[in-house]
């Protein structure tokens, strides 16, 4: 027996040799490459959107399909390395301090009593309390709400500051309370990183219907308010300190530029004309600012208050079929106090509603948060519709003027990210083209075309303004491109039809 | 001789005995170390399977055979495109055999077989990057046959019989590539149905023009598998609560078919000295497994069609045996295995493309009754890019493929008596 004893071995690799091989596994060093890039402790620095933030809400699973780890499960390929996220508690999203509610659940896809789809809000306790401090370090370093400055101040997670001053989402994976992101990211020493960072700049501005203020000329960040835009030296200067920080320890790395925040579904699903009238209604309100249109307009012209043009502009005219809302502008010339003196003589509540009132236009943006309140009544009365006898408050319309304060400070923040890319040879991201396209054409995968429809285009999530897993998944798929290209590597993109969109239940409030 | 048996056996560790769709081709010890040749082989009481028409040429008048096989098959998939990866841990197969054959005149034989020819146990991680194909699938089916054997001349021989079928499917998927519920569980679908019976017969025929040289010819019916409504289990799991979903999560009947198909062996086998030579050709109608259609029993559930468009398959086989010394009879053969798949079709449930199977084995003889059986099959599959393109969202084809590779070591051990 002894001597066969002796073939067990043999035996066994002869087993072991059954097991089936491909000729070139993928899984094999130098199958994928890095090519001159190092992959081994890639740190992504941002705000929501690197997070993994969607549909109103920082949650796990949406974590999981964050675009860094996207990202790093493909870097895994090439020679990356494990890659850490501050994966909250639950999939509800919200999150509490000391027991309290302080950030809603996130949106889930609902059918109304009638059978009609429509986001709403998960129902659940939230458990995720930011008071716990987690034991960092992570590699997503994605500040849901942080801006350009943000990254660099100190304090910024400091549960003392709370709510003024500090990010709740910072306050949970802080090294200490007056870290600021840039360093907790820059003493991960990473050998790779991404940093896509400046959105809310102007994001926060325009989805309040620029409410804020555009703070170009101010350079002190710190008198900003949440809706106002960045100075873009302000935004040039944090940026270039962020992007020195992150190549001064050797790492390569990625740049992603800002889209078009108008793009967004939250500012393309509610429609220009949203309020229907039949003729005798159209007729009756013509009738009841024929006045207006016909005297006050031109009267104020005649007196040099309003130019020609801001009369025309300000023309109220309905008709049968779907109308203009109403709206108040905050860059016409406010007429209130005017029309209460002669020869105007109108009563301060009148007054008040024809000060800065004017009819919607194709130009305007309405947000999401306008599709609740066109055409609802104030207070049941049947004569104060918003949007007709009511005019639309400011944050309901991001106007013509508005977008183009969003526009021009955007267009001088990528104008600082892509010439900061050339200067540190870094891959550089077009994010803003990226999105053209899926709101323009669609992006045609194995199951469909994704689109920016809201609820079906299947690229963003219920919020309207972050993407959804499939959204994320290409916007992974943007940013490999841009490495394999700038680095000369070969990570694999993923199937963006693998990753999914809405999420369906009626477990909601 | 022993170091020749050594060698033998390291060489044939890697054999295995598949072969296409879900027919496992594992129906005798000694047929199978010969490359599962035996329509024409007169040897022992697996000729219950592979031909019954010759089990009177049998010299006792009582023989018996059983076995049983363990089939370690392992399948890799890649996806070079999207880096993806995947290995099935499939749980051991062991199909088994049983044959008992009794001889009431110098003309008649009478029999009993069980065997199972059908099967499939592949296990995939579940959620892996095909898991809305399949996660894991375990079909088995036992035939039963009583059997008679008549010589109609000392150079002609006829059997046959019919076969009871009991089978058993176990099958889970996910529903689509996305769908989960609120804590990104997937939703998915088992369905489970055993004891299923049906009914299907074989015949054959075998002829010896001349002393050592043999004919046969041998056909097994095709025999369809029905789950009804009330036999089989639908349960769906993680499925979200919303009426926006396809389905609610819970159990549901459903009804099913799934075809067994026919076969048609001819083969001769020539007896020079201690030397056997064998040569087997088999058909495989598989034409017949046209779409694995799920019929859930509510209405509203939207039924799961996955069509398969198989083709009829080929195998062809080679089996030499060797009688070395009184104790010991050795065994050695090779087939070519046709895949059923056709282009586009190619399921990772099933992921069978042409293979080559090398066999080898032995009997030792205890006494002049009983010897032990063993063989081994290696089965080889050349890697192959494939895809499948029956699975459809929103009407639109989403093709699933890759790379695979599979492998099959299946060692066997059995018994033969006679008496």
């Amino acid at each position: 027996m002894k001597k066969y004893i002796k073939y067990l071995p043999v035996l066994a690799i002869a087993f072991a040799a059954c097991e089936p091989e491909f000729d070139n596994p993928i899984e094999e060093d130098n199958f994928f490459t890095s090519g001159e890039a190092d992959f081994s402790n890639y740190v992504a620095l941002g705000n929501s959107l690197t997070a993994g933030f969607a549909d109103g809400a920082l949650y796990r699973t949406a974590q999981n399909d964050s675009y860094p780890n996207i990202m790093a499960q493909q870097f895994a390929l090439a020679g990356g390395g494990e890659f850490t996220q501050p994966l909250t508690n639950d999939n509800l999203g919200g999150l509490t301090l000391g027991g309290n509610q302080i950030t809603a659940n996130r949106f889930v896809l609902a059918t109304d009593a009638n059978g009609n789809p429509g986001p709403a809000v998960l129902a659940g306790t939230p458990t995720t309390d930011i008071s716990n401090v987690l034991s960092g370090p992570f590699n997503n370093m994605g500040v849901p709400g942080a801006k350009s400055f943000h990254l660099v101040t100190p304090g910024y997670g400091n549960v003392a500051n709370f709510p003024a001053a500090a990010n709740p989402y910072f306050i949970r994976i802080a090294s200490e309370p007056n870290a600021t992101v840039l360093a907790d990211a820059v003493a991960q020493n990473p050998s790779f990183f991404s940093l896509w960072i400046g959105n809310n700049d102007v994001l926060s501005y325009a989805t309040s219907g620029g409410a804020g203020t555009d703070q170009t000329g101010n350079l002190d960040p710190s008198t900003y308010g949440g809706n106002d835009i960045t100075d873009p030296n302000v935004f040039a200067s944090v940026y270039s300190q962020q992007v020195a920080a992150l190549v001064g320890t050797g790492a390569k790395g990625a740049l992603v530029n800002i889209a078009d925040v108008t793009s967004i579904p939250f500012f393309t699903t509610v429609p220009a004309q949203s309020i229907p009238l039949d003729a005798p209604t159209a007729a009756f309100l013509n009738s009841n600012f024929a006045l207006y249109n016909q005297q006050v307009l031109p009267g104020l012209v005649q007196f040099g208050i309003i130019t020609a043009e801001e009369a025309a502009a300000r023309q109220i005219n309905f008709a049968e079929g779907v109308n203009f809302p109403t709206m108040s502008d905050d860059d016409l010339t406010d007429i209130s106090q005017i029309l209460q003196g002669p020869p105007f003589g109108l009563d301060a509540a009148t007054a008040a509603t024809l000060g800065t009132l004017r009819q919607a236009n194709d130009s305007d943006l309405f947000p999401l948060t306008a599709a609740g309140v066109l055409g609802t009544l104030v207070n049941d009365n049947p004569q104060l519709i918003n949007g007709v006898s009511v005019p639309l408050a400011d944050q309901f319309v991001l106007t013509a003027v508005e977008q183009g304060r969003v526009a021009t400070a955007q267009a001088s923040y990528n104008a600082t990210i892509q010439g900061l890319a050339a200067a540190n040879d870094l891959a550089y991201v077009d994010a803003r083209a990226q999105l053209q396209q899926v709101a323009g054409s669609g992006v045609v995968f194995d199951g469909g075309t994704l689109t920016s429809t809201f609820v079906t285009g299947g690229a963003f999530s219920l919020d309207g303004v972050h993407p959804s897993p499939r959204g994320y998944a290409l916007t992974a798929n943007s940013i490999i491109d841009a490495i394999n290209a700038k680095y000369g590597a070969t990570v694999p993109k993923v199937n963006i039809g693998d990753y999914s969109t809405v999420n369906i239940t009626n477990n909601v409030n | 001789m022993k170091k020749v048996f050594s060698v033998l056996v390291l060489l044939l560790v890697c054999a295995v005995t598949y072969a296409g769709g879900y027919r496992v081709s594992l129906q005798g010890q000694r047929s199978l170390a010969m490359g599962h040749t035996g329509v024409a082989v007169v040897n022992n009481a697996e000729l219950a399977f592979f031909n019954p028409a010759g089990l009177v040429y049998l010299e006792n008048k009582l023989n018996i055979a059983g076995g049983v096989s363990a089939v370690f098959s392992d399948v890799k998939f890649q996806n070079a495109e999207f880096g993806q990866s995947a290995q099935t841990n499939s749980p051991t197969g062991t199909p088994f055999y049983f044959y008992g054959s009794y001889a009431v005149s110098d003309h008649v034989t009478l029999g009993l077989a069980a065997y199972t020819p059908y099967g499939s146990a592949v296990s995939y991680e579940d959620d892996w990057a095909g898991s809305h194909l399949v996660n894991n699938i375990d079909l088995a089916a036992i035939y039963i046959q009583p059997l008679v054997s008549v010589k109609l001349a000392d150079v002609f021989s006829v059997g046959g019989g019919p076969i009871y079928v009991s089978g058993s499917v176990n099958f889970n998927r996910n529903l689509n590539r996305t769908l989960t519920d609120e804590e990104g569980n997937r939703s998915n679908v088992t369905i489970d149905a055993s004891g299923i019976s049906a009914w299907g017969w074989s015949a054959g025929f075998m002829l010896n023009p001349v002393e050592n040289l043999r004919f046969g010819m041998n056909y097994r019916s095709r025999i369809d598998v029905e789950v009804e409504q009330d036999e089989g289990v639908a349960t769906f799991e993680n499925v979200p609560n919303s009426p926006l979903a396809p389905v609610q999560n819970g159990s549901v009947g459903f009804a099913a078919s799934l075809p067994l198909p026919a076969e048609w062996s001819i083969g001769t086998s020539y007896t020079w000295g201690k030397w056997m030579f064998a040569f087997d050709y088999n058909l495989a109608v598989w034409s017949a497994y046209e779409s694995l259609d799920i019929d859930f029993a509510p209405e509203d559930v939207p039924d799961s069609v996955n069509p398969r468009n198989y083709d009829d398959a080929s195998t062809y086989r080679f089996g030499v045996q060797y009688e070395a010394v009184k104790a010991i009879t050795l065994r050695a053969g090779y087939y070519f295995d046709e895949s059923p798949v056709t282009e586009g079709f190619f399921a990772p449930e099933t992921p069978r493309n042409d293979s080559h199977g090398f066999t080898g084995g032995l009997s030792f003889n205890i006494g002049e009754k009983l010897s032990i059986d063993a063989s081994f099959l290696y089965l080889r599959f050349e890697e192959v890019d494939a895809e499948y393109t029956g699975y459809t969202e929103n009407g639109q084809t989403v093709p699933f493929g890759g790379t695979y590779k599979s492998s099959a070591f299946i060692p066997g051990l059995g018994v033969s008596y006679k008496l």
